[in-house]
């Protein structure tokens, strides 16, 4: 042994030192806008390959050792999972980034009615599963450095190393995974440090893979020939409990929470997965490529007695190669730091989220909280519970001492977490599952899980003593925690995994079935179950909530410049000036999906809730509801069951009908003023033709004027009919739309020409601008033409001064070009801004104007045809309407 | 001394089609074409028949009538509706606001020459 601590010691620093620079450089990238390499699917890949911890790194080959081919179902059920199901992971990530879900606690609350009481109990039950897992990754590393150390003399405690190290995993997760809140914006820092390290732990055990084959071993064959048979057996292949390894390790790759974070949420675009599909695998075969020749090698040339786990390290090391070694202890540090770091950042998302901002927002209910700054609050709390979870593990590690062979620890913490299985797969794929039933299934599978699995592994010191294990709890035998309800499984994992995941799964289904889902509820789970059908995913609830109150929320949670951001974009697409936009529906939702990516969705949806009135449901909803509910119906019926929810159910499609009366007296208001309009000019038709008829000796004066009247009159009326016409075709989306490269200037002239009349009659100055011939775009060159010339033949128009000019400019925003056409008049009065989109909204007096107050209307249904919109931009001298079309790319 | 009649009606070429109906009839016209300050111009003219329109800019026909017949001096005065919204609850509305006759355009000139003499003969 004649590595130095001190050598060991600097490489160790220089290689934290490396990882904290990648982050560094990796985050400035990032918010340089530099994406192409951060967004990459090869980093994607190799950031989900922290399920390789430092467990897979050195147990995998302790358990080959001891004999079990273990190691190859926990290789195994992710690799079939990505394979086989990578459609489940692709509706888990787009369910994730369509809610903006920052948690796996989160997810199963969101679908259920964001449930603040499942958030909490999911949190609860992801801290517990992986604490003893963080406990294990110490455990491992500080063996590792005492491999080194074990004959030097003033060698630190093991309790020393493991202290130093969480303190420092404590601070790189606090530095790089608590820049900023908000789950969309991803810790390009962390994923980029941890692709990193996934490279590092492959090359490390790929080296010492290649040495014993090649350097200590003559060869594949060599090493094959060196295995002793009786260690080696495959009877265990195939049988229940490696189904239930493979089983687990399967449920793991969805559940765990720090494999939900880099799959899921760290995800940048859904068609990385394609490419993880088939790395993944690849990379967990490489990984298991030479597990089987390094404890083969280890057993031969090592003596009796030495600790399996740590083959990777002290086969070099016996071989005298202490770079190799060196080497092989950083890819166990990098397989364990990474696991801890993005464990800390996956449950401290959860714990800060779901446990203490709830918490805080219950007590400050009653004190004025205004100006605290939730932000502030969240990054603390993020802060501090990294802290208190590195802190757990480290605590659950010098509790048990440390005395668990590797490899079981990890399986607990498996089947922990997946007691969230039931209630993830039900609510992603069965809409009648209830927030009752996942509840009540985590619960009872979580209580099972701690009763039959994690407390006993204590061996009787914690908790549940060595009577209690063998006689069961007050000496029941049904219910011994090895043999629950006299069962006879010998293996205690396959034992437990039986029982809490069933108990789980038949409570869940079970409940289910027996509770009826409320509204919210029912809307999430459409929401999640049919996340590829474009057609529902637009629903929310209507709510109203005054600008500044949702700004003063907004900048509480994101901070102060973001909610300015965000505020005067809206504002700006409404057309409005200033930074408060409306507060529509679209935006209370928009804001409220901001807001669960920082605090998950329960909370936002809580927060939203206390300054926003009326949770009352829209048309499209009722509508939404009531086809749900039909089915619902339908379903109970064959059932004959369930009156309860055909109770609910009637009341709704009540609610839904009174709201399409409403729709259809909509409708009844159009035909009786279409009538109006056409009875109007019919009226003076029809009285000057009399009076024609009639009228024996009419002066030549009067016959002409009467003659033009009727005249003008039917043109008026050819119109009118014409508008309505144009109108229904475009609101139901059935016009033709004649696309072609047009020159915005070509449009503008034709529009100054057929309005020439007009304005030379009112002495009005068009000016277009020289900004128009900077514009070509792909769209319809007469339909624009429309909207220009009755936007201009209204400035005409209305715009009465005594100068009276009109200006049409146009400038590019982003993909989209912005015509505006101004006047210099009077402008459209304040109370009537709202009217002037509506049919038949006439402002000016009497209608010789000849036009029936279609225009507008019409105007703004072929804009939203060509793919862009018309409104009118408030708070400007003069009226301004703004035309907004998509800009083509060239 | 002829008598007066007032078209409290906001489209021009109506207003000239039912001027030259009465004024050959040998009636006094005056027109008024906005529904905001119609009920005052009534009380100052105090016409013995007023043809009112439903629908106007600023004020509706239906809340012209309902002042018209909340005031004393008017409550009796014979008041034709005109109404270019040919349903039948316009009808019962402008009927149990008290107007005296209801009309629906277009209207044959013969017929509305017929009721406004049986108004003014009342």
């Amino acid at each position: 042994m004649t590595l130095s601590f001190n050598v060991l010691l600097t490489v160790s620093l220089a290689y934290v030192g490396i990882l904290f620079a990648v982050a560094a450089i990796s985050e400035r990238r990032a918010n340089r806008g530099e994406w192409a390499f951060l967004r990459s699917p090869v980093i994607y890949t190799l950031s989900i390959s922290v399920y390789c911890t430092a467990w897979t790194f050195y147990g995998a080959v302790g358990s080959a050792a001891r004999g079990g081919l273990d190691f190859v179902a926990i290789y195994l059920g992710p690799t079939l999972v990505f394979i086989g199901w990578w459609w489940l992971l692709r509706k888990l990530v787009r369910v994730g980034r369509k809610q903006r879900i920052t948690s796996i606690a989160d997810l199963i609350s969101s679908r259920f009615g964001k449930s603040s009481g499942l958030a909490v109990i999911v949190t609860i039950l992801a801290v517990v599963g992986t604490t003893p897992y963080i406990a294990l990754q110490l455990q491992s590393l500080t063996l590792s450095f005492s491999v080194f150390t074990v004959d030097m003399e003033n060698t630190p405690p093991p309790a020393y190393t493991a202290l130093w190290i969480a303190m420092g995993m404590a601070l790189f997760t606090i530095i790089f995974g608590t820049r900023n809140i908000d789950a969309n914006e991803r810790h390009y820092g962390v994923v980029t440090a941890i692709a990193l390290e996934a490279i590092v732990k492959l090359l490390a055990l790929l080296s010492v893979g290649i040495f014993v084959v090649w350097g200590v071993a003559e060869g594949p064959t060599d090493i094959f020939a060196r295995m002793d048979p009786e260690t080696f057996q495959a009877h265990n292949l195939f049988g229940p409990r490696w189904a239930t390894l493979v089983f687990l390790s399967a449920t793991a790759i969805i559940c765990l929470p720090r494999m939900f974070q880099v799959v899921v949420v760290e995800s940048s675009a859904e068609r990385h997965l394609a490419t993880a599909s088939w790395a993944f695998p690849l990379y967990l075969l490489l990984m298991s490529l030479f597990v089987m020749p390094i404890a083969i090698a280890g057993l031969d040339i090592l003596p009796e007695g030495s600790n399996p786990d740590l083959f990777v390290l002290t086969v070099p090391l016996a071989a005298e190669r202490e770079s190799l070694a060196l080497f092989a202890f950083l890819g166990g540090f990098s397989s364990a730091t990474s696991m801890v770091i993005v464990a800390a950042i996956a449950l401290s998302t959860m714990v800060s989220n779901h446990m203490v901002l709830p918490a805080w927002l219950y007590l400050s209910k009653n004190r004025n909280s205004e100006t605290e700054d939730v932000r502030r609050l969240l990054l603390r709390s993020r802060r501090i519970s990294i802290a208190g979870i590195l802190a757990l593990g480290y605590f659950y590690y010098i509790f048990t001492g440390g005395l668990d062979a590797l490899a079981s620890i990890g399986l607990i913490a498996f089947l922990g977490v997946a007691q969230v299985l039931p209630a993830l797969l039900g609510g992603l794929f069965w809409r009648n599952a209830t927030r009752n039933g996942a509840m009540t299934g985590i619960v009872a599978g979580f209580a099972v899980w701690l009763y039959t699995l994690l407390l006993p592994s204590f061996e009787g010191e914690f908790v549940l003593n060595d009577a209690t294990l063998e006689y069961g709890l007050f000496h029941l035998s049904a219910l011994k925690p090895y043999a629950l309800f006299g069962s006879s499984i010998p293996d205690p994992l396959v034992h437990a995994t039986v029982w809490s995941l069933g108990i789980n799964t038949l409570l869940f289904v079970g409940v289910s079935l027996l509770t009826v889902p409320s509204a919210i509820e029912r809307l999430q789970a459409v929401q999640f179950v049919n996340v590829f059908d474009r057609s529902i995913s637009s629903r929310t609830f209507s709510r109203s909530a005054t600008a500044e109150e949702l700004l003063v929320l907004a900048q509480r949670i994101l901070g102060r410049e973001e909610a300015f951001r965000l505020f005067e974009t809206e504002a700006v697409t409404q057309g409005k000036a200033g930074v408060l936009p409306e507060p529509t529906n679209d935006f209370i939702a928009s804001l409220e999906r901001k807001f669960s990516g920082s605090v998950g969705a329960a909370t936002a949806h809580a927060m939203i809730s206390q300054i926003t009135s009326g949770d009352a449901v829209s048309v499209e909803e009722l509508i939404a509801v009531a086809d749900e509910t039909a089915q619902i119906m339908e379903y109970s019926a064959r059932l004959e069951s369930q009156s309860k929810a055909l109770a609910e159910t009637a009341q709704q499609l009540t609610q839904a009908n009174e709201q399409l009366k409403a729709l259809g007296d909509q409708k009844d208001e159009f035909l009786s003023q279409v009538s109006h309009e056409l009875r109007t000019p019919m009226t003076s038709v029809r009285s000057f033709s009399e009076i024609l008829r009639d009228t024996k000796e009419l002066d030549e004066d009067r016959l002409r004027n009467f003659s033009a009247i009727i005249h003008d009159e039917s043109i008026r009326l050819t119109r009118l009919l014409d508008e309505i016409l144009d109108l229904s075709f475009l609101e139901s989306g059935k016009v033709q739309i004649n696309l072609a490269q047009v020159r915005l200037q070509a449009v503008a002239e034709r529009a100054v020409q057929s309005t020439q009349t007009m304005a030379e009659q009112a002495g009005t100055l068009v000016v277009l601008d020289p900004s128009l011939a900077r514009f070509t775009l792909r769209t319809d060159f007469d339909r624009l033409a429309q909207i220009l010339i009755n936007l201009l033949g209204n400035a005409i128009k209305y715009g009465s001064s005594s100068n009276p000019e009109v200006h049409i400019t146009a400038r590019k925003r982003r993909a989209e070009v912005l015509i505006d056409v101004s006047d210099n008049g009077p402008g459209i009065p304040k109370e009537s801004e709202n009217r002037i989109f509506d049919k038949f909204a006439r402002l000016a007096q009497g209608s010789s104007s000849g036009s029936a107050g279609l225009g507008l209307a019409i105007s703004r249904e072929i804009a939203r045809n060509l793919g862009g919109d018309l409104f009118y931009v408030r708070g400007r001298t003069g009226s301004t309407f703004r035309v907004r079309l998509p800009l083509t790319e060239r | 001394m002829s008598k007066k009649v007032l078209l409290i009606e906001d489209e021009p070429h109506i207003v000239a089609a039912l001027r030259f109906l009465l004024q050959r009839e040998g009636l006094t016209v005056f027109d008024h074409g906005d529904g905001q300050d119609a009920t005052q111009k009534i009380s100052e003219l105090i016409p013995d028949l007023v043809i009112l329109d439903v629908m106007l800019p600023g004020r509706s026909g239906m809340q012209i009538l309902q002042d018209l017949r909340d005031d004393k001096h008017t409550q009796d005065l014979p008041v034709l509706m005109l109404t270019a919204k040919g349903q039948k609850k316009d009808r019962e509305a402008a009927e149990s606001a008290g107007a005296s006759m209801f009309m629906t355009k277009p209207f044959a000139n013969e017929e509305i020459l017929k009721n406004v003499k049986a108004l003014l003969n009342r």
